[in-house]
């Protein structure tokens, strides 16, 4: 296949996932806000409550509604471009998204319409019941689309059928309890929770700079702030779980996130550095034009031990004897005994021969694991873009540890002085919303540039999975996209420009 | 009856009044017709599906290309 095609497509795969992801983060983690602000409401009585329950409810809506329009076109996509991905997965991949469209997506928007529509109409027990469990509807939502992303990064639970030619769900436990899986839900969603805590701190902000809606503001920045400080250390544990993960299962991906060309034992973690963009797997150049860096933290942070060894990328391409490390050439050959393997059990059962198709099948099983290897023409082609994953895994980390420090310090102000008259604090904290959403997208980043080139891991690569059709029909929806995504995007910053502007008086 | 009715109603009262709403949904629909109507006729018109009937046609299909050089 021709690989400006299989380029186009992943572009606007990449584009389409870029842009829901803008969407969807929000979600997951207002909906708790706006479920914590009616419990005070219900329990208190008091209708302050209620009016701040509804303002961030309003803008909580408007999120919801264009997230699942973006969701859509996701899934379509995955008909239409990867059509061999699709039907290689089988129901690994189809069942928990079914799992999601009946179960999660049905329940969220039936208890949606009572809590947006239900005032006044249901009971105040029901009305906060339906909230509660929209907020857990639409993390659930999130369970089974990660969970799927999840066995794309670490292929489990299932068996090859080579009549088929499709991969079936052996352990349903193993696919949505596989460590990759469920530290992937967690450290997502938590990073959403942080995305809904600046939007909260952030908001409120802007009306104390205004000096409007006080109350509303000021009470709204301390819920904000408590669950962005909570969920800020929450992110920190779950993020380092998901670095030890990474190591264990995609040390390639690990290496490409610190630049590490040469393994070493005592490993430390580049804090901030600047890439040579001279440097390749095959010359002697540094790989960095500068670079501060933490001693002993990429072992303990990838492998739990100070002293542990962290490959680095020419012992993952090249392999490295002792430490008992495969090459990819050795890879690469293996891969193609599997394909082979499952040629040769086609005719054999095309001439039904039994014996042959069994002595087949054991070989294919045998290499299995390898098998999207027989693909890769190059042992140099297994390494991810370096220079996007680095700096989009150190923006990361740098802007996720601001936000610690922006939740301290607002919640310190707010608790223990006047925070409307500190101005710098309130603009920053403006400022700040735009950045969680850097940092959730650089994570996105950070997962699926660095597994590059897989679109499974280790099972088929990107160039198989794409359907062979005209790049031009690609490149025209890519741009159709682009610009269908971009006026989604400006209508509904605008539209929540207004709503917040209009604030708690304002309707929906 | 009258508990679907109240149902229907829930619905109908709430997009009637909304006001912000109606034109984030004209938006949402707006561009959803776009998107499917285009892309089905006019671009995807050929997917695996329209294009391979039986279950055995599909699976040769992909076999090809999972096992090409």
């Amino acid at each position: 296949m021709e690989e400006h095609l299989v380029d186009w497509s992943r572009a606007q795969f990449a584009l389409t996932a870029i842009y829901h992801w803008l969407f969807v983060p929000l979600t997951l983690g207002l909906g708790f806000i706006v479920a914590f602000m009616e419990t005070i409401y219900v329990k208190t009585g008091d209708e302050f409550w209620k009016k701040t329950t509804k303002f961030w409810m309003g803008l909580f809506a408007i999120n919801f509604a264009i997230g699942v329009a973006t969701g859509l076109i996701m899934e379509f996509e995955f008909g239409t471009n990867w059509a061999n991905y699709s039907w290689f997965v089988g129901d690994i991949f189809g069942a928990p998204l079914a799992i999601e469209g009946i179960l999660a997506f049905f329940m969220e928007s039936t208890f949606f319409a009572v809590m947006f529509f239900g005032w006044e109409k249901v009971s105040k027990g029901f009305h906060l019941l339906s909230t509660w469990l929209v907020a857990i509807g639409s993390n659930l939502s999130a369970l089974w689309i990660l969970v799927a992303n999840g066995w794309m990064q670490y292929p489990t639970g299932m068996k090859f059928n080579p009549d088929t030619v499709r991969n079936e769900m052996d352990n349903f436990w193993d696919v949505i309890l596989s460590p990759v899986a469920v530290t992937k839900f967690l450290h997502t969603i938590s990073s959403g929770y942080i995305i809904a805590s600046l939007f909260v701190v952030g908001i409120s902000a802007w009306f104390l700079l205004k000096r409007r809606e006080i109350i509303l503001a000021k009470r709204s920045m301390v819920i904000g702030a408590i669950f962005g400080l909570v969920t800020s250390f929450f992110v920190i544990l779950t993020g380092d779980e998901s670095a030890h993960q990474v190591a264990l299962k995609q040390p390639v991906k690990l290496a490409a996130m610190e630049g590490l060309y040469e393994g070493k034992e005592k490993a430390g973690i580049v804090g901030v550095g600047v890439l040579n963009p001279k440097k390749t797997l095959t010359n002697d150049e540094d790989p960095y034009l500068f670079e501060i860096e933490a001693p002993y933290a990429l072992s303990l942070l990838g492998y739990h031990d100070i002293n542990a060894f962290v490959p680095g990328l020419k012992d993952l391409v090249y392999g490295n004897e002792k430490y008992e490390i495969e090459s990819v050439d050795s890879k690469i050959q293996k891969g193609k005994v599997a394909i082979e393997a499952l040629k040769n059990y086609k005719r054999a059962k095309e001439e039904n021969n039994l014996l042959k198709q069994d002595e087949h099948l054991k070989v294919l099983e045998e290499n299995i694991k390898y098998f999207g290897y027989g693909h890769i023409k190059n042992p140099e082609d297994v390494v991810p873009p370096v220079a996007l994953t680095f700096y989009s895994f150190h923006i990361m980390v740098a802007l996720g540890t601001w936000f610690l420090i922006l939740f301290a310090l607002v919640l310190f102000y707010a608790l223990k002085r006047e925070i409307i008259e500190y101005r710098k604090l309130l603009i920053v904290s403006v400022a700040s919303i735009p950045l969680g959403y850097i940092a959730s997208e650089a994570g996105w980043i950070v997962a699926e540039v660095g597994r590059q080139p897989w679109a499974i891991q280790d099972l088929m690569p990107v160039g198989i999975a794409a359907t062979d059709i005209a790049s031009s029909n690609v490149q025209i929806t890519f741009f159709m996209f682009a610009f269908l995504f971009t006026a989604l995007l400006i209508a509904e910053i605008k539209i929540m420009l207004k709503q917040i502007k209009s604030g708690s008086e304002g309707g929906h | 009856m009258n508990r679907s009715k109240q149902i229907i109603n829930l619905y109908v009262d709430g997009f009637k009044n909304l006001t912000l709403g109606k034109t984030l949904w004209k938006i949402i629909i707006l561009k959803l017709l776009i998107i499917f109507t285009f892309l089905n006729y006019y671009i995807y018109d050929k997917s695996i599906k329209s294009e391979y009937q039986t279950e055995t046609e599909k699976i040769d299909f992909v076999y090809k290309n999972i096992t090409k050089e």
